[in-house]
């Protein structure tokens, strides 16, 4: 039996990893890369309370935050070949204008 | 399950600690490691392992969609857009000290009274192993009735990213080119 508690806190360590990783990453590869472990943290605690109160729209709401990670990954990434293009660069310093 | 009873709870607890660790090591690891490529290798260890939390939570259609869509389809996109940038070592820009003195230890501390917090006040309820078994089938009824509103936005969704994605990932001078041809 492993309490509800140590789903959760291993959920906001992996979302505390992934703002740091957004906070301090100058790569903006891994900016990204940070994003998607920030979601996987969200999921992992909307499965844990699906299991505590037994109820499977826990789970299906982890489908929709995956389609919305898949969607934002393929515009995302697009961007980054975009800026990639015109700026040579993908230190995110260096990318400071919005205008491409 | 032919386990005694007495074991099962200890088993249960060592895999959540197994994957749990390599969970927090993977994590880690993404943010210690300069080349994007090594972060995102780091990543699909990640969710390979939350999969692996997902299947002691019971949750096998999750765990399974995980690892194909997760650690398989948009990490692979990712793979491909680091060989295609052919993306370097991450150069290291100086930080705000401001930010290093008072950004950790204030991460830190709400990290450890965020868990203290869940640990004493969310009561002693405990997830059994397996606790809810969530076949395909349930949850595609789910999807179909409950659900089909958010479902059929989704794919709107999906339609527009896939647009925006090759608008955006599409060459402006082969465009104009082809513009000027016709």
């Amino acid at each position: 039996m492993v309490p509800l508690s140590y789903y959760l806190i291993l959920s906001g360590i992996l979302f505390a990893c992934g703002v740091t990783g957004f906070l301090i990453k100058r790569n903006i590869i891994t900016i990204f890369l940070s994003i998607e472990l920030m979601l996987n943290g969200a999921n992992l605690s909307f499965v844990a309370f699906a299991a505590q109160w037994h109820a499977l729209s826990g789970q299906v709401f982890v489908f929709f935050v995956m389609v919305v990670a898949a969607a934002e990954a393929a515009v995302g990434l697009a961007i980054i070949i975009a800026v990639f293009r015109t700026r040579e660069t993908l230190n995110v310093d260096r990318v400071n204008l919005l205008k491409l | 399950m032919e386990v005694h009873s007495g074991i099962e709870p200890m088993i249960h607890l060592t895999l959540f600690l197994l994957f749990g660790g390599i969970c927090v090591a993977g994590a880690v690891n993404l943010l210690a490691q300069r080349h994007p490529i090594n972060s995102a290798l780091s990543l699909v260890v990640v969710m390979g392992s939350l999969a692996g939390e997902y299947l002691l939570l019971g949750a096998e259609f999750v765990a399974a969609i995980q690892v194909i869509i997760y650690a398989g389809a948009i990490m692979v996109l990712f793979v491909f857009v680091i060989m295609l940038l052919n993306a370097g070592e991450e150069e290291r820009t100086g930080g705000s000290r401001v930010a290093l003195l008072f950004g950790v230890p204030g991460m830190l501390i709400g990290t450890v009274l965020m868990a203290w917090v869940l640990l004493e006040r969310s009561g002693t309820q405990a997830v059994s192993m397996g606790a809810l078994p969530g076949p395909p089938k349930t949850i595609g009824w789910l999807l179909f009735h409950d659900f089909l509103l958010p479902f059929e936005v989704t794919s709107v969704l999906v339609l527009i990213a896939i647009m925006g994605a090759v608008v955006l990932a599409s060459h402006p001078e082969s465009v104009q080119q082809r513009n000027k041809e016709r």
